[in-house]
Formats: C-alpha cells, sequence, structure tokens
C-alpha cells in the first residue's frame, strides 16, 4: 500500500460491549489502537504488539484475539468483548472477577484484563477444566508477577461458583 | 471493630480496580495538546559522534528536537555517581545510548522520524564481556574499568591454605544477564516550563529517585519539580532507577515545547535493547573443609560486568559480596569483589540484587564440596549452617533464633526429597529411559533492607492523617508495583488503631503530597517502611489521646469522635515518623565489617527435574519454597511474592537468555526470548515458618520481596546434576548447553 493509500480513512461498523459504532480509521490500524485511542476503553493492555503476551486480549465473537494483531477492518460486523464489557452496566463483578480478587490473581494488574477474558473464555468453552485445560487455556497469556498459581486458584474458585449456581 | 487484621487475606486495595480495568496506568492517560516523544539512540556501542543528519521526506520543522546542547542543568542522571548523561554529548559509551529526542503530536510520522536521523559514529574499540574489562582489553572507564570493589575479610584465609588434613575445593560460577520483562513497558507524561518547573507521571518504583534526578537535570530548587507514581504494571527492580532517564527526556521535550505535555511509553523491543538488566557474573570458589565437613575457610572472588556507566552497580555488588557466604558458619572467610565496566547499556537492579548470583556460584560450590568430603549435600550443610549466637562472614552475630536445619527438615518432609533422592539414584543407573530425574535443594538467606549504614544514610520519614470522619490515610512514596504495598499498609495502619481495614487508604505517592520514605527496594518496604506506617499512626493516636479526646481503650465510633472534634478544634490532625535504626546496630562501612542487614529471611527451596537427554528439555516437576520470613502480614500476598519470584527464577535457569552481539541484545522481542507461560511451571509449593521478628511490624514482619528469586538456579542445577551427573556451572542453561555438557561426559 501506498502511503497516500495508507492514511485514507475507511468506516468500520461493528458492536463493543453491546453498542454498536461506526468507526473512522486508517484501514491499517490494530483494533488494539481504536479500542484504546478512539473508543477510549483502556482496558485493554499492549504489553508486546506482537501476539505473544495476551495483555491486549479480547474477545471477538466470543473468540479470544490479541487485538494487536487485529487490524480493525477485520472486526467490521463483528462482536468485541473487551474487559469493560464483562462487567456489564452494573456493579457486580463476573465471578472471575470476584475469584481473582479473593485469591490473589492480581498482582501489578497489567495482565488482569486478559488474563480474566481469557479464563471467561476457557470456562466459556470448557466449563469443567481438568489443571492442564487451565494450563493450556491461559498459555498464550503471560503474567510476570504471579508465577500463575493464584491464578489457578481464581480459575478454579470461579468454576466452583459456578457450578454451584447451576 | 475489627480484631485480627495481621494475617488475614483481606482483598488488596486496588484489587477491583484491577480486575475491571479500570486502573490506569501511564499510558492510559492522556492530556490536552499532548505530543509523542522519542529517542534516537547509538548504532554502535562505543565511539566519537561525527554528526547527525535528518533525513529527507520530514517536515521537521513541525517537530521538537533536544540534544545535549538543550539541558537547562547538569547533563547527567543524579543517582550514585555523576557519569552517565542523559543524551551523548559527543561520545557513546554503549549501544543504544541515547543521542538525540524528537516530539511530535502524530506517533506515526514520529516513528517515520526517529527512523530517518542517522548518526554517524567513528567507532572505538569497545569491550564486551567482564573477562575482556577485566583483562583491561581497554579501558572504558576512569582508570581500570573498575567501578567499586569490595573486601570482606574474616579471620585469616591464607593462613588455612598451608594446613594439613584438609580438602581445597575450587570452582568457577558463571550467570548471565536477565531481563525483569515487567508486562508494563517504561513509560512517562511530563509537563515542563520554566514558569511552572517540572511535573512528571509515570510507572516508576521509587518516585524521590526521579525527583532527586530532576533537580540536578534543570538546576531547579525541591518545590519546583514534583514527581507522580502512576499505576505500574511491575518493577522488580527494572524500575528502580531507569525511571529517571526517561522522566528525564519527556521532561526535556516538554521543557523546549514550552510546556506542552510530552508522552513517551517504550515499545517492548525499545524497552528491552535500552533499559537495565540484571548484572552477569563470575565467582570464583575456594573452599577448605574438613574430613569431617567442617568449613574452615572460604575464598572467594566475585565480580559483576556493570555495563557502560555505575549506575547502582557499587550497591548490587555490596548486596552480593555479603550473600556470597551464605548461611553458614566458618572462621576464615574472604570475599574480594568487582564491579566493572563494559560497553553494554548500563545492568541494573532486579530483584535479588546481586544476591541470586552469588548464591548461585555459592550452593554448586557446596554440592562439589560436599561430593569431596563424601558426605551428601545435605548432611554437609547440616555441620555448617550457621546458628543464633554465631557470627556471618561480616562479623554480625545472628541475635534472632534460626534454624536452617529445621527449615531443611520441614523442605525434605514436604517432598520426600530422601527417598526420591534415593529412588531417582537407582532408576536413572537401572533403566535405559533417555528420562533423567533429579532433585536438588538450596539453602539461603537474604537481609531485609538496605545494607548496612544505608537505612541511616536514607533517614525515611512516613505520615499519616486523619480526617475529620476518622478515615486515615497513609503519606508515603512507598509504591504499589503488584507486590501489595497498599494492602500491607492498611492492614499495619489498622492493626495499630485497632480500626478497620476499610477505614484506612493510602496517599497517592507524589512527592508534592507524601514525604520521601525510601525506594520501594531491598525488601524493604514491609519490615523498614512498614514499621514507620505503624509508628506514625500510634502517633495520630497519641495525639488524639494527648489532647484528652480519646481514652485508653475506645471503639471505632469513639476513635471518629475524636477525629471529628480534634479536627473541629485544631485543623489537620497528622503524624511523621522517621526511621531510627534498632539498638546495637553496628556497621563499618571501610572494613565491611558489623550487622549488615536488621534481619534476614531464611529459606531451603526444593526442585524436582525431568532432563531429556534426547531433546535436551529441562522441566522442572515440583518446587517445592520453606521459609522464614517473621510475621506474614497477609498470607496470599506473601504466597503471591514468592510464587513470583520463583517463576522467576526457574525463567533465569531454563529459560531466559540474553542474546548480546557487539554490546547489543539481538533477542529483543517476546517472541524469542522466553519467560515461563503457564504451562511451562511446575506446581509451587510455598510453605512459611513464623518467627516474629522483634523490631518488626504488625507483630514482626520482615523482608520478603527477593528472597524467593535466590534459591532457584541452585536448587535445579543440583537436580540437574543428579539426573545427569555433569556439573553444571552456568545459567541460563539452555538445551544447546546441556547437550554440549552430556555429550562431554559420554
Ligand atoms: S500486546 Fe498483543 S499480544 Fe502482547
Ligand atoms: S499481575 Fe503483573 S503481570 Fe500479571
Amino acid at each position: 500500500m501506498s502511503d497516500e493509500e495508507m492514511s485514507r480513512e475507511a468506516d468500520v461498523r461493528c458492536t463493543v460491549n453491546g453498542t454498536t459504532h461506526t468507526l473512522r480509521v486508517r484501514p491499517m490500524a490494530r483494533l488494539l489502537d481504536v479500542l484504546r485511542e478512539d473508543l477510549h476503553l483502556t482496558g485493554t493492555k499492549e504489553g508486546c504488539g506482537e501476539g505473544e503476551c495476551g495483555a491486549c486480549s479480547v474477545l471477538i465473537d466470543g473468540e479470544l484475539v490479541n487485538s494487536c494483531l487485529v487490524p480493525v477492518l477485520q472486526v467490521e460486523g463483528a462482536q468485541v468483548q473487551t474487559i469493560e464489557g464483562v462487567t456489564a452496566g452494573g456493579a457486580e463483578l463476573h465471578a472471575v472477577q470476584q475469584a481473582f480478587i479473593e485469591c490473589g490473581g492480581a498482582q501489578c494488574g497489567i495482565c488482569t484484563p486478559g488474563m480474566v477474558l481469557a479464563a471467561v473464555s476457557l470456562l466459556a468453552h470448557t466449563p469443567q477444566p481438568t489443571d492442564a485445560d487451565i494450563r493450556h487455556g491461559l498459555a498464550g497469556n503471560l503474567c510476570r508477577c504471579t508465577g500463575y498459581m493464584k491464578i489457578f486458584d481464581a480459575v478454579v474458585r470461579a468454576c466452583e461458583r459456578a457450578g454451584v449456581k447451576a | 471493630m475489627q480484631t485480627e487484621i495481621v494475617g488475614k487475606p483481606v482483598p488488596r486495595k486496588e484489587g477491583r480496580s484491577k480486575v475491571t480495568g479500570a486502573a490506569r496506568y501511564v499510558d492510559d492517560l492522556s492530556m490536552p495538546g499532548m505530543l509523542y516523544g522519542a529517542t534516537v539512540r547509538s548504532p554502535v556501542a562505543r565511539g566519537r559522534i561525527r554528526a547527525v543528519t535528518f533525513g529527507e521526506g520530514i517536515p521537521w520543522d513541525e517537530f521538537v528536537v533536544v540534544t545535549a546542547k538543550d539541558i537547562p542543568g547538569e547533563n547527567a542522571v543524579a543517582l550514585i555517581l555523576l557519569d552517565q548523561p542523559y543524551l551523548a554529548d559527543g561520545f557513546v559509551n554503549h549501544a543504544e545510548e541515547p543521542v538525540l529526542l524528537l516530539a511530535h503530536e502524530d506517533k506515526h510520522l514520529l516513528e517515520r522520524a526517529r527512523r530517518a536521523v542517522t548518526v554517524d559514529i567513528e567507532p572505538l574499540p569497545a569491550v564486551f564481556t567482564l573477562e575482556e574489562s577485566l583483562a583491561g582489553k581497554e579501558i572504558v572507564w576512569g582508570e581500570d574499568n573498575v567501578f567499586k570493589t569490595y573486601l570482606v575479610d574474616k579471620g585469616d584465609v591464607d593462613e588455612v591454605w598451608a594446613q594439613p588434613d584438609l580438602l581445597i575445593v575450587e570452582g568457577e560460577y558463571s550467570t548471565g544477564a536477565q531481563e525483569q520483562l515487567y508486562i508494563e513497558t517504561n513509560g512517562v507524561i511530563a509537563v515542563a516550563n520554566a514558569a511552572e518547573g517540572v511535573t512528571v507521571w509515570g510507572s516508576m518504583q521509587c518516585p524521590y529517585y526521579v525527583h532527586k534526578a530532576l533537580l540536578k537535570l534543570f538546576a531547579l530548587p525541591p518545590e519546583r519539580v514534583r514527581v507522580v507514581q502512576c499505576e505500574t504494571g511491575g518493577g522488580f527492580g527494572g524500575k528502580e532507577e531507569y525511571p529517571s532517564m526517561i522522566g528525564g527526556h519527556a521532561a526535556l521535550l516538554s521543557w523546549k515545547a514550552g510546556g506542552r505535555p510530552v508522552k513517551i511509553i517504550y515499545d517492548r523491543a525499545e524497552d528491552m535493547v535500552a533499559t537495565t538488566k540484571r548484572h552477569p557474573s563470575l565467582t570464583r570458589h575456594r573452599t577448605a573443609v574438613t574430613r569431617e565437613g567442617k568449613l574452615v575457610a572460604m575464598d572467594i572472588e566475585f565480580v559483576v560486568d556493570g555495563g557502560a556507566y555505575a549506575t547502582l552497580s557499587a550497591v548490587v555488588l555490596s548486596r552480593g559480596t555479603i550473600h556470597a557466604a551464605g548461611p553458614y558458619t566458618c572462621p576464615n572467610v574472604r570475599v574480594r569483589s568487582r564491579a566493572v565496566a563494559t560497553n553494554v547499556p548500563p545492568h541494573g537492579a532486579f530483584r535479588g540484587f546481586g544476591a541470586p548470583q552469588s548464591i548461585f556460584a555459592l550452593e554448586r560450590q557446596l554440592d562439589k564440596v560436599a561430593g569431596a568430603v563424601g558426605l551428601s549435600p545435605a548432611e554437609f550443610r547440616r555441620r555448617n549452617f550457621i546458628r543464633e549466637g554465631e557470627t556471618t562472614a561480616t562479623g554480625q552475630v545472628i541475635r534472632e533464633p534460626v534454624d536452617m536445619a529445621g527449615l531443611l527438615d520441614r523442605a525434605f518432609e514436604l517432598t520426600d526429597y530422601e527417598a526420591k533422592r534415593e529412588r531417582f539414584a537407582r532408576e536413572n543407573a537401572e533403566n535405559n529411559s533417555t528420562q533423567k530425574r533429579g532433585i536438588g535443594f538450596a539453602s539461603f538467606m537474604h537481609g531485609a533492607g538496605f545494607t548496612g549504614s544505608g537505612e541511616d544514610y536514607l533517614k525515611s520519614i512516613v505520615g499519616a492523617e486523619a480526617d475529620a470522619e476518622g478515615r486515615v490515610r497513609v503519606l508515603a512514596a512507598s509504591t504499589e508495583i503488584g507486590q501489595g504495598t497498599n494492602t500491607i499498609f492498611a492492614q499495619i495502619a489498622s492493626n495499630a488503631l485497632g480500626l478497620d481495614y476499610d477505614l484506612v487508604e493510602m496517599a497517592q505517592p507524589d512527592t508534592g503530597n507524601v514525604p520521601d520514605s525510601g525506594p520501594t527496594v531491598a525488601s524493604r518496604t514491609c519490615m523498614i517502611v512498614g514499621k514507620l506506617v505503624e509508628s506514625a499512626a500510634v502517633g495520630l493516636r497519641q495525639t488524639l489521646q494527648g489532647a484528652g479526646l480519646l481514652t485508653e481503650e475506645y471503639t471505632q465510633d469513639g476513635w471518629r469522635e475524636a477525629c471529628r472534634q480534634y479536627v473541629e478544634r485544631y485543623g489537620a490532625l497528622k503524624s511523621f515518623s522517621q526511621y531510627k535504626p534498632p539498638p546495637g546496630v553496628h556497621w563499618d562501612d571501610e572494613k565491611y565489617q558489623g550487622d549488615a542487614y536488621g534481619a534476614y529471611a531464611w529459606a531451603v527451596y526444593v526442585a524436582e527435574v525431568t532432563v531429556d537427554t534426547l531433546t535436551y528439555e529441562t522441566r522442572v516437576d515440583d518446587f517445592v519454597a520453606v521459609q522464614e520470613v517473621g510475621k506474614v502480614v497477609h498470607p496470599i500476598l506473601a504466597a503471591g511474592q514468592i510464587e513470583g519470584g520463583v517463576a522467576q527464577a526457574i525463567g533465569f535457569t531454563l529459560y531466559e537468555n540474553v542474546v548480546w552481539q557487539d554490546g547489543r541484545m539481538i533477542n529483543n522481542q517476546m517472541t524469542n526470548y522466553v519467560m515461563p507461560t503457564s504451562a511451562d511451571l511446575p506446581p509451587i509449593r510455598v510453605h512459611f515458618e513464623e518467627q516474629p521478628y522483634q523490631y518488626g511490624p504488625a507483630g514482626g514482619a520482615k523482608g520478603i520481596g527477593e528472597l524467593p528469586m535466590d534459591g532457584g538456579a541452585p536448587a535445579i542445577l543440583n537436580a540437574i546434576e543428579q539426573a545427569t551427573g555433569v556439573r553444571f556451572t552456568h545459567v541460563p542453561l539452555m538445551p544447546e548447553a546441556l547437550m554440549r555438557g552430556l555429550n562431554e561426559n559420554r
């Protein structure tokens, strides 16, 4: 693409946390930047910008993706969910978030939004995960603080809760 | 009213904002009219700058450009020495050294502009390793490449070698650089102009370090400079000294731009290639031991590679030096240590601060010595563990009850060590499997707080204030970087006052608003600063009682009422407390003798591994960390510190390899500098023994943060030695090195 084409803006329609937006964007803009800068949803973090750390994780049509690798044009017509959408509207925390607080799953917190979404996605696909499921389900999200043990505890507690509810 | 708050896993103060994504880190902030800043860096390791050229096709007149000539004060990052410039002035001493700064409101154009600047440098010979530096291949710093030396001398080591009937064992050990790899990269926003002074917001551990550096850089009085810590996404030492550099850069750009806000956020590649890492090290041991396995002499030479400028290397070296002889009694100990210069970006603070390096060497050496004497590693250590009343290498008499043997027993019981050690030995010998098993351990200690007289010089201050509703705010510059400062300080203060945890909060660390409680480093926050929090809180109560508003016994309502009346009558209710050393503590900076630390944490860590002799992969299958850290203030946060530290130690040992080429890290991406993922780590099982420290806060807490970094590497290599029979002496132990070692021993 030439410089001119690169800077020519385009429209993208998508739904973010339940609200539909039409966004005027540079075609090669990363979804991560559009979320953070245009929609001010700064809960989605950048840790590496190369698809390694998972700090920028969001759900697109229910699938966990690294938003730093997604050109925003790709989300045309899609449902995007960010960490801000996990506690949709109310004051009530998601079971995963509550468990992260109780179990010490968040230390510095920079990986936490991505990690919470990864856990939410894991439990959506595998409601009763084994230890190995948890380890592999979260392996795309790096955490430098916790050594992951308290995060595993949080996922286990969240599914215990869900189990009790069900 | 809350009765027992200490030892309870209360929810962390900022937990909710972190799990909802509401917590604001510096890159989440924006200001009207804000520019973005970028750094043009040296392409070579050492040389004379000939010219800087600005390439075609960039509207340069739109850019703010800052060079060394634009610096209003002194072009030096004020830390220990003043040898490191903010911007190279005619000469560069390491690759990626900052040469010039640019700012523009369009990030994308800014990046193109950065690439369009060419720094033309006449290269000069450089040194890239500590061996080259020691050999004086080229003198690149001072007269002899040496930043700092120490000598710890106990007894008379030289007398020992000639004595009959002793075994003498020698060994050489080395460790590589390690990247802190906090998931939030370094970043700041600055607003600076002559009228309003300088304000910097950023991700950092030590607001007052940045404050001190900015005073020099701008030649301003203290009240004209303000530094505010934002939510910080991990530090581990990596945000101890570096924020002074990036904070200064953003402030220089803003100053030149007439006070427009300037934000600098490093991307991952820049953060990895340009900022500090753990000091590489080389340690030589010569140990004399009786045939019964009693240590008689330890002669230790310890060298760390400090990189191109002095930064904190002297202090890192000091901690490494003092920890080099470990928790053992030995009548003759000599530690000679040096920090030397090379032409790589300065190495800096990283959890453990020199101790993981020297402890790695010692704990590998002691397994070797045990073998030479014909004792098991455990039995050999049992015969030499330090006990209450005995002296360390610096002549410090251990005055607290210490039970290393008890920790060892507990760790062995939790891992079934003895049985496994025997079973693995048998199975490795008997079967032809390519999977070899091993179990190993390390025993060690870690001093809390600044070394020697460090706390005396710092004279930290903490404040507490109460409002008319009885709410208490702790005023300290100690930062929450994930380790739980906000939470434990609130626990300590509410415990001291008998108030609900929810009634206590922390003020944001802002040099305009909080006193200097010292840097957030050296496992000092809980033990040293926590104690000050406690006494500042008690000061509030004493003030209320002195004013006759509060009785000896009181309820929370009574407290609130007393605060209301006090504030009404006298205005603000505040109390401050300043550090005083515990009684009987002496340190001699010249001789490096005396009470090196107020208190130590003691530990035994056990690692179990499987080595695949076909794929050369090593897996840690189980890890048990047993330690005594005084009173545990918050069991979940404390365990979280240990688990996180052990994970970093496992990374340091098996995964994290900085690849250098001509003084530059060339694998500066998360794709090829690999830290452990959730799929790589074993269960990390944490166990605390509690032995309250009489001068610690909250019933006797000590330091904890750095300890877990110390034991992993030697425990794992000791286990690998059992699995393979090969005595590896370097970490990281990457598969290629494992392959070489195994082949040489076939
Ligand atoms: S920022 Fe997207 S994976 Fe790291
Ligand atoms: S909590 Fe800090 S990186 Fe995960």
